[in-house]
């Protein structure tokens, strides 16, 4: 008796849960797995619109021969955001983590620097990056400060003074170009980091502060402790992080506005999709090569 | 007791000076204390330099909205205008047509968070606990999403909205071929309705992790009570939601209102700010305001505009940002 019960609540449980989870899945079907292969399909063919919608020509692969060898900017521009993807991600990864383990130590006036360091979370956005970008006047204050402020401009910090000096110790020349440029990109790099900071604090606050007691105990310094306890038990979000960021350095940048210009300003929809799928394969591909990378060494504590 | 007083008594004989040294540095911890001053003075250099490079270009550009063209030719004036004025701000704001642009933006941004709130939420309590066949899978099919550039969907996306015609059956009714979308805000209510819209994919994996690490004798005990599947879902299990409902709210509105993308795809003649603000460059050329310096004083006027609504929204519910990600038990 009470079996049977039991397992109609289970059935009922599946079904309901079904029926919860059928809005997804409605507007998944509808409006991503069928544009998915829909626009698989255009990046075969010519589309042209027409009174009545619109007709496909087969083109084969003329799309992609299009992109790789006739158009001169996409690879270009590809190229472009992987490198640049390349290069911001572990300086985004290295920040935030270190902000993050700033922010979650004990001090008067936290909860203000946490409130303007999670500010450009809310305000980053596309339209008001593409105004601002070369802002004439902020630029001219920036020179106009210049004495008061160091080298400060609209955009950041400037040249590096100290690249002279690091070249003559005899570092290695891209390793300290690398970092300099870090330092010109430092705005960027604060306004992306946003969401990791936020994910770092919430995995530093689930540390189990015993941990820390007992190093201490065994005489450990907070060099040590942060090596031996934080940098393991925060490593897989280190993986989510790094999944944010290359995403989000992909959500938009001019790749995507070519694709966009593509199909809204040229009207060429097939090679726009066969850009687009180019783009989603190069993506998935460093998606599963850098978590493939990382997760060899995370540490899982359970 | 006496002998042990006495070779006390040595002791202190012998070394006169160090015994008070050692004493004090005992006490005080010198070389500790330094070390922990020096630390507090490099994190308050640091989070002080931090937030100067965020604050900078808002404070810039309130500097520059606030101070009449006259100031911009003073060398003398790098920070605080000479001459305060609001005209920048009432000549942009008419451009952007900000009453009704705000407006709107606000209606759209409302209207899809609700939306993605309730089609997420949804979904997020069936993967979380009402487990089926299948139900992993489809799980993983969402994290996929979460992937997928917008772009990749875009061409049939679009096409879709302008002859929209859900399995042709307006089609068969009328002989016409669907109906055209665009320029309208259903494409949004669309999609958000059900769960496809901006970022849909994490907030489901939010409300997922949440409601995992609810204990099960809640439910349970209303179960035991007679009460119903969606009666629970809806009586019992909302409430204790509260958390991860405001972080999917606040990131939701938030997302939906700088989005760019999605707008000039749906949207492009509606009075949105985003809208308006993309074609601010456009009035205000060098040419038609003369001069460069004015280009950029109506530009940076915009921006101002533009993120003073989401600034003022930050300054109530930061509190709620800050603690977001760690309420919502996203990590662990």
């Amino acid at each position: 008796m009470i079996r049977k019960r039991r397992s109609s609540m289970e059935r009922r449980k599946e079904l309901a849960g079904f029926l919860f989870v059928s809005p997804w899945l409605f507007g998944f079907l509808l409006l991503m797995a069928y544009p998915f292969f829909q626009s698989l399909w255009f990046s075969f063919n010519k589309l042209s619109l027409n009174q009545d919608g619109f007709s496909l020509s087969w083109v084969g692969l003329a799309n992609y021969h299009n992109i790789f060898f006739v158009n001169a900017w996409y690879v270009r521009n590809l190229t472009n955001a992987v490198m640049n993807m390349v290069l911001n991600v572990p300086l985004i990864i290295f920040f935030s983590l270190f902000t993050a383990v700033l922010l979650s130590q004990k001090f008067r006036g936290r909860a203000f620097a946490r409130a303007i360091i999670f500010l450009p979370v809310v305000l980053a956005s596309g339209v008001i990056a593409k105004l601002d970008s070369g802002n004439f006047l902020a630029s001219l204050m920036g020179a106009a400060s210049e004495d008061m402020e160091g080298n400060y401009s609209a955009t950041g910090l400037t040249s590096f003074e100290l690249v002279p000096v690091f070249l003559r110790m005899g570092l290695d020349v891209d390793l300290v170009l690398y970092l300099s440029s870090a330092v010109d990109r430092i705005y960027q790099i604060i306004t992306q980091s946003g969401v990791q900071i936020l994910i770092f604090l919430a995995g530093l606050q689930s540390i189990s502060p015993s941990l820390y007691e007992a190093a201490k105990m065994e005489g450990a310094t907070g060099y040590e402790a942060f090596w031996k306890i934080t940098f393991p038990m925060i490593s897989p979000l280190i993986i989510t992080n790094t999944v944010y960021t290359i995403i989000d350095s992909f959500y938009n940048n001019s790749v995507t506005s070519m694709i966009q210009d593509t199909a809204f300003v040229q009207l060429n929809f097939g090679v726009s999709a066969a850009m687009a799928w180019v783009y989603f394969a190069v993506i998935s591909i460093i998606l599963l090569v850098s978590v493939g990378l990382i997760s060899r060494r995370v540490f899982y504590y359970d | 007791m006496n002998s042990e007083l006495k070779t006390n008594q040595d002791q202190a004989h012998s070394v006169p000076i160090v015994q008070p040294v050692v004493e004090w540095y005992n006490r005080y911890n010198p070389v500790e204390k330094a070390k922990h001053w020096l630390w507090v003075i490099v994190r308050t250099v640091l989070i002080a330099g931090i937030c100067f490079i965020i604050l900078y270009p808002i404070i810039t550009k309130a500097s520059i909205a606030l101070r009449s063209s006259i100031d911009l030719f003073d060398p003398t004036v790098v920070w605080i205008p000479r001459n305060w004025t609001f005209d920048n701000i009432k000549l942009i704001a008419g451009h952007l047509k900000y009453p009704t642009a705000v407006t709107n933006t606000f209606l759209l941004s409302i209207g899809t968070s609700v939306l993605q709130l309730i089609s997420c939420a949804l979904a997020g309590y069936g993967f979380a606990r009402l487990k089926f066949r299948g139900s992993g899978l489809l799980f993983g099919i969402v994290v996929f999403t979460i992937v997928v550039p917008p772009q990749t969907i875009m061409v049939p996306t679009y096409l879709h909205y302008r002859f929209f015609d859900v399995f042709g059956i307006y089609g068969l009714i009328t002989g016409e071929k669907g109906i055209n979308l665009l320029n309208s805000f259903w494409p949004f209510f669309i999609q958000s309705a059900f769960a496809m819209g901006l970022k849909n994919g994490l907030y489901i994996y939010i409300f997922r992790q949440f409601f995992r690490g609810m204990p099960k004798e809640i439910e349970e005990a209303a179960y035991v009570d007679g009460s119903g599947i969606f009666q629970t879902f809806i009586r019992v299990i909302l409430p204790n939601t509260i958390p991860a409902i405001a972080t999917v709210m606040l990131f939701s509105f938030i997302w939906q209102w700088n989005d760019n993308y999605f707008v000039s795809m749906f949207a492009p003649n509606h009075t949105l700010l985003a809208r308006t603000l993309d074609l601010l460059p456009g009035i205000a050329r060098p040419e038609y305001v003369g001069g460069a310096a004015h280009t950029s004083l109506y530009l940076n006027t915009g921006i101002l505009l533009a993120i003073f609504p989401i600034f003022v929204l930050y300054l109530f519910a930061q509190k709620y940002f800050v603690e977001s990600v760690e309420r919502t038990g996203l990590v662990g």
